[in-house]
């Protein structure tokens, strides 16, 4: 048993190695084939990091995190929460007005537009749960809609309550006080810009995520239900209790995917607000297969090749959006490659219980002798 | 993590198998009628001219076809077991396709440039999810983050440096041939100018068919009829399907399952990919970034809303057509329809009270209902964000509130592995 536990570790840690493998490839043989400079762009991109990118992709992993994170919860039950660029859209909005009526001071204010945040999340999120309890509604098409949908709502409510600077024509909430804006630490030596305060959010989600699902009962219901429906309703679990609690903390979660970027750079919320986070989230919790460590490392390298191709342009003539392309190919190779993995494992454990099972035939037989 | 999901919430079918009658030619052409009664009705009463103007109904059409073909594709990927919510991804590498081969050898071969790479990017699909069985919905993410990749990417490299073109955006490209019957179109142009009641709405709905008609609208319908007599007409059709619905069985009947379903969805990307190649050629007559607009998920919704069925993905398809024609056209024209949906909902909820004894539905409806007529007698329009919305809104309402009427294909997302059945 415990060589076999050996096994799947190693081939865990090999799939995600030759998805990179695969990766580099096919890319080159893209860029060999349109005619671009193949060694200029891995040189760019496989350089390493200055201090100041460092400090950019730490903080853009953060953000990935939280949105994994986020993703991860419906996974685990197998759940498709789609919607996350919908909920944390809703949800930074809410709470970028609410923080910038300024009601509470500094860290008070912070903290009670963090909930105001986790509410709009949850709260959006709640439509497509309910929908799918109550209307049977799956829950992949629902949250697509309501992207599309958050979208116009909340640029309609932008406009509405919009603070117009004079002399720019960009349109965004009011912002927030300065007391409550946070200005991060200096975590990376020899760097001018800093690293977001709110990591410590994206640290207390990633642990209450390992805490709640792996070591509490409610954890333990939810991977059930996800793993078998039918042995969950068995044992009791109300599923469709489940579903409504998971849909909403997914979405709660969600709502925090912005705050590390409204308090720690942009103070307020409109139009130039960093959208598709919440498709990266899906992509990062795959790669990191929905474990709180795996997906720090994966929200790590995805933060590393955006970070890393903004100087594609000017070291290699070579447009940014090629990233997308590599992290595209990386996904689909991790995926694929898990699940050749999940095969090969599967057609093992068969062989194996089914050769115990012949053993065991073979040697009651011998016991029991013929039949009289 | 299957895309089958969780049982959870699922209707199962009713026991008893209600006879539904199908509509015939005749109950369509009396809905059609009633219809167009309604919205001239409308016309008059609200003064909204443009409601059914031949100007908009044109427009209707030009945005209806991308989001038909994009359906159509999604419908023919369904129909046998694979979801694609890849498809807005295709139709964007479409779109680049339609700019790439449209301006370099004219622009026909931008339209087969566009299925071209459409049909790469259900390659994909197909590979991942029937040969490696990758869940689906997991493979159509992947395939919208890289079809935006690759298009983004080729079109800075390719488009970049031709005259006229730039890093997200190619040169103008040749027209498309488009019909005009000339006669015809002058004559009810000047009926429709009349404002009669009826008579004249009718004359714009016939303008607007036989004016500027480009020739992949006319492909594009003939597709749809295409589609419906090889999926429903025809053996191959039929195993198709049945790919779709118990792939077991048709397993056992010795249907070569993995290869329909690998069929299904290379024709699924490339109907997307036309579908951009519509939007690139005859909607704007050059590729830009982000020309799609989430156009792959309203085909998707409108596939939905048809209940994975030609024809009403068809309605689907001219309704989102045109409530984004509308919109474009200003909120006055979408403002004059809360007053129609404030009478209807009015009229659902007295008929739910009075003859169905429904109190609870029927005081909602009425509530939302007179709420909406508040709504359209306080203001004078309705803002564009939110118009916008509408092909979104109407999906959720008909899934939350017809779901029971809507039947996808039985084996629908889940994976299907060769000799399942054993």
């Amino acid at each position: 048993m415990r060589t076999l536990n050996l096994r799947r570790i190693l081939l865990s840690v090999a799939a995600p190695v030759l998805a990179l493998v695969v990766a580099f490839v096919v890319t080159s043989l893209v860029l060999v084939a349109v005619g671009d400079p193949v060694a200029e762009v891995w040189k760019t991109i496989l350089a390493v990091p200055k201090p100041r990118q460092v400090v950019n992709i730490v903080n853009a992993a953060t953000v990935f995190y939280i949105s994994a994170i986020a993703v991860s919860v419906g996974f685990r039950m197998n759940l498709f929460n789609i919607g996350v660029d919908g909920q944390y859209r809703v949800a930074v909005f809410a709470a970028a007005l609410f923080a910038g009526q300024g009601y509470l001071p500094g860290w008070l204010n912070i903290i009670a537009s963090i909930l105001v945040a986790m509410a709009a999340g949850g709260a959006w999120a709640s439509i497509a749960a309910f929908l799918k309890v109550k209307r049977g509604v799956s829950e992949v098409i629902s949250t697509i809609m309501l992207n599309a949908i958050a979208t116009g709502v909340v640029s309609w409510l932008l406009v509405k309550v919009a603070a117009r600077e004079a002399g720019s024509n960009t349109i965004a909430t009011k912002t927030i006080p300065e007391s409550s804006q946070l200005e991060g630490f200096q975590l990376v030596p020899g760097a001018t810009n800093r690293v977001y305060t709110l990591i410590l959010l994206a640290i207390v989600v990633g642990v209450l995520y390992w805490f709640v699902l792996g070591k509490t009962r409610f954890g333990f219901d939810l991977r059930a239900t996800g793993h078998s429906e039918s042995a969950a309703v068995a044992s009791g679990v109300n599923v469709p209790r489940m579903v409504v609690i998971a849909m909403i903390a997914s979405g709660a979660i969600a709502g925090l995917v912005g705050m590390p970027l409204l308090f720690g750079q942009d103070h307020n919320y409109g139009t130039t607000f960093q959208a598709g986070l919440g498709f990266a989230g899906i992509a990062i919790a795959l790669l990191g297969r929905n474990n709180a460590i795996g997906i720090v490392f994966a929200s790590l390298l995805w933060a590393f090749l955006d970070v890393q191709s903004n100087a594609l342009q000017i070291q290699a003539g070579v447009a940014q959006e090629l990233v997308n392309i590599i992290q595209g190919v990386i996904l689909f190779a991790v995926v694929i490659a898990y699940e050749l993995i999940r095969r090969a494992d599967k057609r093992l454990e068969q062989t194996r219980v089914a050769r115990e099972l012949a053993a065991q035939r073979n040697s009651g037989a011998a016991t029991e002798g013929a039949p009289a | 993590m299957s895309a089958a999901g969780l049982e959870v919430g699922r209707q199962t079918v009713a026991d008893r198998p209600k006879a539904r009658r199908r509509y015939g030619l005749r109950e369509w052409a009396i809905i059609a009628t009633g219809g167009l009664a309604v919205v001239s009705l409308l016309r008059i009463v609200t003064g909204a001219e443009d409601i059914d103007s031949s100007g908009a109904l044109i427009a209707a059409i030009g945005l209806a076809v991308p989001i038909g073909l994009a359906g159509l594709g999604g419908l023919w990927s369904e129909r046998a077991g694979v979801v694609n919510i890849g498809l807005e991804g295709m139709m964007i590498l479409g779109t680049w396709g339609a700019g790439f081969f449209g301006y370099h050898y004219g622009p026909w071969a931008g339209v087969v440039g566009a299925t071209f790479m459409g049909m790469l990017g259900g390659l994909i699909h197909a590979i991942a999810t029937v040969t490696f069985g990758v869940d689906h919905i997991v493979s159509g993410v992947a395939i919208n983050i890289i079809g935006l990749g690759v298009a983004k990417y080729l079109a800075a490299r390719f488009f970049a440096d031709l005259p006229g073109g730039g890093p997200t955006q190619s040169p103008p490209i040749k027209d498309l041939p488009d019909f005009t019957l000339p006669g015809l179109s002058s004559w009810l142009g000047t009926i429709e100018s009349k404002g009669w009641f009826f008579i004249s709405d009718l004359a714009s709905v016939l303008r607007a068919l036989c004016t500027n008609v480009s020739a992949l609208t006319i492909i594009a319908v003939l597709l749809f009829v295409a589609t419906y007599f090889i999926l429903w007409r025809t053996p191959f059709g039929l195993r198709l399907r049945s790919t779709g619905e118990s792939p077991v069985a048709s397993e056992s009947l010795g249907v070569r399952v993995l290869r329909f379903k690998f069929v299904a969805v290379l024709i699924s990307g490339g109907l997307a990919g036309m579908g951009g190649s519509f939007l690139a050629l005859v909607a704007a007559n050059i590729y830009r970034d982000g020309q799609t607009g989430g156009r792959g998920y309203i085909g998707l919704a409108a596939m939905i809303f048809g209940n994975w069925r030609p024809g009403g993905l068809m309605t689907g398809a001219a309704l989102f057509g045109y409530t984004d024609a509308v919109q474009l056209r200003g909120g006055e024209t979408v403002h004059a329809f809360l007053l129609l949906f404030a009478v209807i909902l009015l009229a659902i909820g007295v008929w739910q009270i009075v003859r169905n004894q429904r109190l609870v539905q029927g005081i909602v409806a009425v509530v939302v209902g007179v709420l909406v007529g508040v709504w359209y007698l306080a203001t004078d329009s309705v803002p564009p964000e939110l118009t916008g919305t509408t092909p979104y809104v109407t999906t959720l309402l008909v899934l939350a509130f017809a779901s029971q009427r809507l039947r996808m294909p039985a084996a629908d997302g889940q994976i299907y592995r060769k000799g399942e059945g054993g």
